[in-house]
């Protein structure tokens, strides 16, 4: 379904191999399974020719991972990024967490990526192979005597359905044409929960958030959470936790993680993708860009590099805390 | 583990008459780090002091809580009372069990209970408690003051005077300011030039202070008691100390058509100029813009008639690089543009201008020789209209004006109009008004006198329309008592413009990390209890940069400031607070985040390496916080997301113990 | 029988400049509020971390309250302006998890403000002691 072609993503990347511009590539490589790309660095052409992936399944955020590589590379890393993923790159780069010169982005266009959770339910489990074809992603799995072909479109990961915005907020070369930010519908869910009583919102979030194993990989996928030690993991914060215990623990975890982001998440939405219990984590996050939005004016966190954060930031008319459910659609 | 010691007063009944004290004390006794417990009728005095001295010797210390009236009242008592027993005074917690219980609460169950769990809180907390030692960093005893009008002037002057040197920047090439262009001060009348160049010459004069004309600052890097300031003293082609401010040079100089800023554009200067007479420093300076040998070479009269041989076409900008213990600002204001305002023919008619044009039409010194006259033709005016509030108080119209009142313009409009009545009884003159404002002293039996003596029209209204016909402005206004429509054959109209910050305030306020408001005055630390220092230490206010002022107000703050800066400088070295915010480097992302939020601009970043595990070296971006600048508001331990940040004296975990122990 | 009445535990922390004080004045002054409320001195409102109200919610607290300088007072210029954003935010955040929104709060009380500190308590008292005890953000292992 994409546009671009991973041939064309090969060539642009070998090309300033080869004229020296960068040392590496940060791009995808294939998993154990068709649909299970994974994050990996290439040195040569050739090692792209061999192991680079690029398909419908090709989500990952890359923006994080250059807080890491670019610390220990030699040269210039290329990195391939989505428009969503240039905003995460340009809100790390507000906090400083890497050098700009150490990085050439090659953006890319992108049509929307698939959720193989939904692919799944489609095809039914025992996936053996899964490639594209046009608009169609064409699965064979262990069971079916044929191979499945799905409408790509019927499988977008919710982040894609509720796309926030086509256009490269950053990067050193373009391929395709620049897109645009788009209007979509991506609070309806929290103003559908807003709108809930308090009891049926509670018994929603105790539901989800019941679900979380504290496995971190919300955190550890999150652009935003690039902290040398999270406060959870550090004894010294006397917030430690490492499980969820309990229910307020559940909450604690989640809450204070959504509130350390607040300002500072462009909404990309990697942790609810890569949350192996499906909990719906995006909302909270969206709930406080939401939240921001309405009482401080509209933000997009990355939009802009050294943009000031509402919550590091305030005006002296700022609603006060008591009145921000005044006139709050709400059954009683 | 720390060994407590718990005090519990009695305050005679106040306290002991609703909180069983016995009790208290009792239950403390076992919490644990408390080896020693005991109550008394009144721990803040001699004997309770004595009785502290005593528990910390012979049960061997190290923390003390004291149960008592509020840490606001007694605090710093205690604090004391440690140091004399050998304790570092911050090793002292309170738990305030009269102000916030026993007078509050009727009930001795419910207050005794009450009074233990405040005590295990502040327990709690001094178990974690760390001996903190202020720091100390050395003060330069040498200020910058920035702006040489007369809030820089004043605040120089009286900064010498202590004995401390001062330099003053000014950006023009002479010092003096907007002062130096009024022609006379209300509500007494006298000159400004007579008042003020004595002044000048006593700045030039002072053996203390430095002028740094005709330059600006660029770089302010340090902080309180050690600012490290870079000025920039552009070049003027004129060497500074061989001039002798003949003016030869300014007569023969062929550019001649040049308009002259210091009248407003109404008349022109040379390319080579003196701003005025009574210039400090009174040397040429060549506008490079207008020069022809600067631009292309041709010409050099300017250096053939100079006796004294000070034209210099090769100067260059020189870079100084100074320290200062204090700096203060006095960088002032301007009239706002009238472009925005067309409905009063600003643009249209060259007889509608601003009340600082005025100043200089009336001036002796100004373009006209101080003959009123119209700027178009060279007529007496006889009918006058004063336009007041133009852009100020301006609430519907943000993009032009200013929400603000302008302050000094009633008074001013009242003495334009005085003084023109005054000198030419033949005129009429109207005020139109939207209020009259007039508290000073003095101010409003001035104002009365130019209605009732002077015979000034005071209209309260506002003017709608201005449209210039032949040689008459036509007046469109409305007079709200007598509610109805006013139209106006004017001669001369008189545009009252809301004033602002100058356009130099916003860089500079960058530079120095102190804030401002939305309107880029800058803000003080406090509106009421430190209205001339800014929220950044060592950073003082002087003047209209912090809001609008008239002439004695600002001389008043100028002094002010100049005796906060005089108190600053006597000292050889600051002592610190000491509970100030700590960057743990370990944690620190050097995200920003805490740098934001910080009003006083204590937080910087260094890239610094970090030896890792595997022996390798890693170089982080991590926060620093200056200690002598913070203030202890832990704005910044909030906004760390990784938890970096925390703050002496309340840190997360003694916080954190005191909900603990509340809630247990 | 002894029937007890359900008490409610509230955290109040106060800013050090304006609140505290203003707690004081209301002892000084001896304007009564429910033994029930126990403070916390805080420099400035804004050095309250959220996980502070968390964790006295953990610990069985059935409301937190915040107090500071009244906007345009913070002794530190700018605090009570953070923290203004910081629990809207906040609060906002627990009221969609379902928390019940009346059991925290952020009240402005001036130093000279004895009778309105006493008056808030009061009133907050009564309103989160209508709540009954704090059910969804509780840690039952820290009950006694």
């Amino acid at each position: 379904m994409q546009k671009i072609t991973r041939e064309q993503l090969i060539d642009q990347a070998s090309e300033l191999l080869a004229n020296g511009t960068v040392s590496t590539v940060l791009g995808w490589g294939a998993g154990e399974f068709g649909y299970d790309v994974t994050p990996t660095l290439f040195k040569t052409a050739e090692e792209m020719q061999n192991g680079f992936v690029f398909n419908d399944f090709c989500g990952a955020n890359f923006s994080k991972y250059l807080v890491s590589k670019t610390k220990t590379l030699e040269g210039k890393l290329l990195v391939f990024l989505k428009p969503c993923d240039t905003y995460s790159f340009n809100q790390l780069l507000t906090e400083h967490r890497f050098d700009r010169e150490k990085v050439y982005v090659v953006g890319i266009p992108c049509e929307g990526m698939a959720d193989i959770a939904k692919v799944k339910e489609i095809s039914g489990e025992g996936i053996s192979s899964i490639a594209s074809d046009g608009d169609r992603i064409v699965v064979t799995t262990l069971y079916a005597d044929a191979p499945v072909k799905i409408d790509a479109r019927n499988v977008l990961a919710e982040r894609c359905i509720h796309c926030k915005s086509k256009k490269h907020v950053a990067y050193d070369t373009l391929l395709g044409e620049e897109g645009d930010v788009v209007a979509s519908a991506r609070f309806d869910e929290v103003t559908r929960l807003e709108s809930m009583t308090p009891d049926e919102r509670f018994a929603f979030w105790q539901n989800e958030l019941s679900k979380c194993i504290r496995c971190n990989a919300c955190r550890d996928a999150c652009p935003a959470c690039t902290c040398e030690t999270c406060v959870f993991d550090n004894p010294k914060s006397g917030v430690e936790n490492k499980s969820p215990s309990n229910s307020f623990e559940e909450q604690m975890f989640h809450i204070i993680r959504a509130f350390h982001v607040a300002g500072r998440c462009t909404d990309c939405g990697e942790c609810a993708r890569v949350c192996p219990q499906n909990i719906p984590l995006h909302l909270l996050n969206r709930k406080f860009i939401k939240d921001i939005n309405t009482f401080y004016g509209e933000y997009q966190a990355g939009a802009e590099v050294g943009s000031r954060s509402p919550l590091t930031d305030y005006t002296t008319e700022d609603l006060e805390p008591s009145e921000i459910f005044v006139g709050r659609n709400e059954h009683a | 583990m720390q060994r407590v010691g718990v005090f519990v007063c009695w305050c005679g009944s106040n306290i002991a008459g609703t909180v069983d004290v016995q009790a208290v004390s009792e239950a403390l006794k076992n919490e644990p780090g408390v080896v020693f417990s005991a109550n008394y009728q009144y721990m803040c005095s001699q004997a309770g002091q004595e009785m502290i001295k005593t528990a910390v010797k012979e049960h061997h210390l190290t923390g003390i809580v004291v149960c008592s009236c509020s840490p606001r009242m007694h605090e710093a008592t205690f604090r004391k009372t440690a140091v004399a027993a050998g304790l570092n005074p911050y090793m002292v917690e309170i738990a305030n069990i009269r102000e916030q219980c026993s007078w509050v609460h009727k009930d001795v169950t419910a207050g005794t209970e009450k009074a233990i769990i405040l005590g295990k809180a502040a327990i709690a907390k001094v178990n974690l408690n760390t001996p903190l030692t202020p720091g100390e960093s050395p003060v330069t005893k040498r200020a910058l003051v920035i702006g040489g009008g007369i809030a820089g002037i004043q605040t120089a002057l009286d900064i010498a005077d202590a004995g401390f040197p001062v330099d003053v920047v000014e950006k023009q090439p002479t010092i003096g300011g907007k002062m130096a262009q009024l022609d006379k001060t209300f509500p007494t009348l006298d000159c400004a030039a007579c008042i003020l160049t004595p002044k000048m010459v006593d700045v030039a004069q002072n053996d203390k202070i430095r002028i740094f004309s005709y330059s600006e600052v660029t770089d302010v890097r340090g902080f309180v008691g050690n600012f490290d300031v870079t000025i920039k003293k552009k070049a003027r082609f004129v060497k500074e100390d061989v001039c002798t401010g003949c003016g030869a040079c300014v007569e023969k100089c062929p550019m001649k058509k040049i308009p002259n800023e210091f009248n407003l554009g109404m008349d022109n200067r040379h390319a080579i100029y003196i701003p005025f007479a009574q210039a400090v420093p009174k040397v040429a300076t060549i506008d490079p813009d207008a020069c022809n040998m600067l631009k292309n070479g041709k010409c050099g009269i300017c250096s053939k008639v100079c006796a004294a041989g000070a034209i210099d076409y090769k100067q260059k900008d020189e870079i100084i690089e100074e320290t200062y213990g204090a700096i203060v600002v006095a960088t002032g204001f301007n009239p706002i543009s009238m472009e925005k305002f067309d409905e009063y023919a600003y643009s249209q008619s060259k007889d509608v201008i601003t009340s600082l044009e005025f100043e200089r039409l009336t001036n002796a010194a100004g373009p006209t020789a101080g003959m009123l006259v119209r700027p178009s033709d060279g007529k007496h005016p006889h009918t006058l209209v004063f336009v007041q509030c133009v852009g100020s108080r301006c609430e519907s119209c943000a993009e032009k004006g200013k929400e603000y009142c302008s302050k000094i313009c009633c008074m001013y409009t009242a003495k334009h109009a005085m003084l023109t009545r005054d000198k030419y009884p033949d005129t009429e003159v109207y005020v139109f008004y939207v209020d009259v404002r007039t508290p000073g002293k003095n101010f409003d039996e001035f104002y009365r006198r130019a209605v009732e003596e002077y015979g000034v029209k005071y209209v309260k209204g506002m003017v709608g329309k201005i449209v210039p016909e032949g040689d008459k402005l036509k007046v469109q206004a409305s007079d709200l008592i007598a509610n109805k429509q006013l139209h106006l054959d004017a001669d001369l109209v008189v545009l009252a413009a809301a004033i602002e910050p100058d356009h130099s305030a916003r860089p500079l306020a960058t530079m120095l990390t102190a804030s401002m408001d939305t309107n880029d005055f800058f803000t003080e630390a406090h509106p009421k209890l430190r209205p001339v220092e800014s929220p950044t230490a060592g950073v003082f206010l002087s003047g209209t940069c912090q809001g609008p002022k008239d002439i004695p107000e600002t001389v008043s703050q100028a002094g002010a400031a100049a005796s906060k800066v005089i108190g600053l400088l006597v000292k050889d070295k600051l002592t610190g607070n000491p509970c100030v915010a700590i960057a743990n480097e370990l944690t620190c992302n050097g995200c920003s985040s805490c740098e934001r939020v910080c009003p006083y601009g204590a937080i910087s970043y260094l890239d610094k390496e970090f030896r890792m595990p595997d022996r390798t070296t890693k170089i982080r971006r991590v926060a620093s916080v200056n200690p002598a600048v913070c203030q202890g508001c832990g704005a910044c331990t909030v906004a760390c997301p990784s938890g970096a940040m925390d703050l002496n004296g309340f840190m997360n975990n003694q916080i954190m113990a005191e909900v603990d122990a509340i809630c247990k | 029988m002894q029937v007890t009445e359900y008490k409610p535990l509230i955290v109040a922390f106060c800013c050090n400049w304006c609140s505290y004080a203003g707690a004081d004045l209301a002892g000084n002054n001896r304007l009564a509020y429910p033994a029930d409320v126990k403070i916390i001195r805080v420099p400035c409102s804004c050095r309250v971390n959220p996980t502070f109200i968390l964790r006295a919610f953990q610990r069985g607290a059935d409301g937190v309250i915040i107090c500071g300088c009244h906007p345009g007072d913070c002794h530190y210029t700018s605090g009570n302006y953070y923290t203004r954003r910081r629990m809207a935010t906040l609060f906002s955040m627990l009221d969609f998890l379902g928390i019940e929104r009346e059991r925290t709060r952020v009240e402005w009380v001036s130093a000279a403000e004895g009778a309105k500190f006493a008056a808030t308590m009061n009133e907050f008292a009564q309103k989160v002691a209508a709540l009954g005890e704090n059910k969804r953000l509780e840690d039952l292992r820290c009950k006694k």
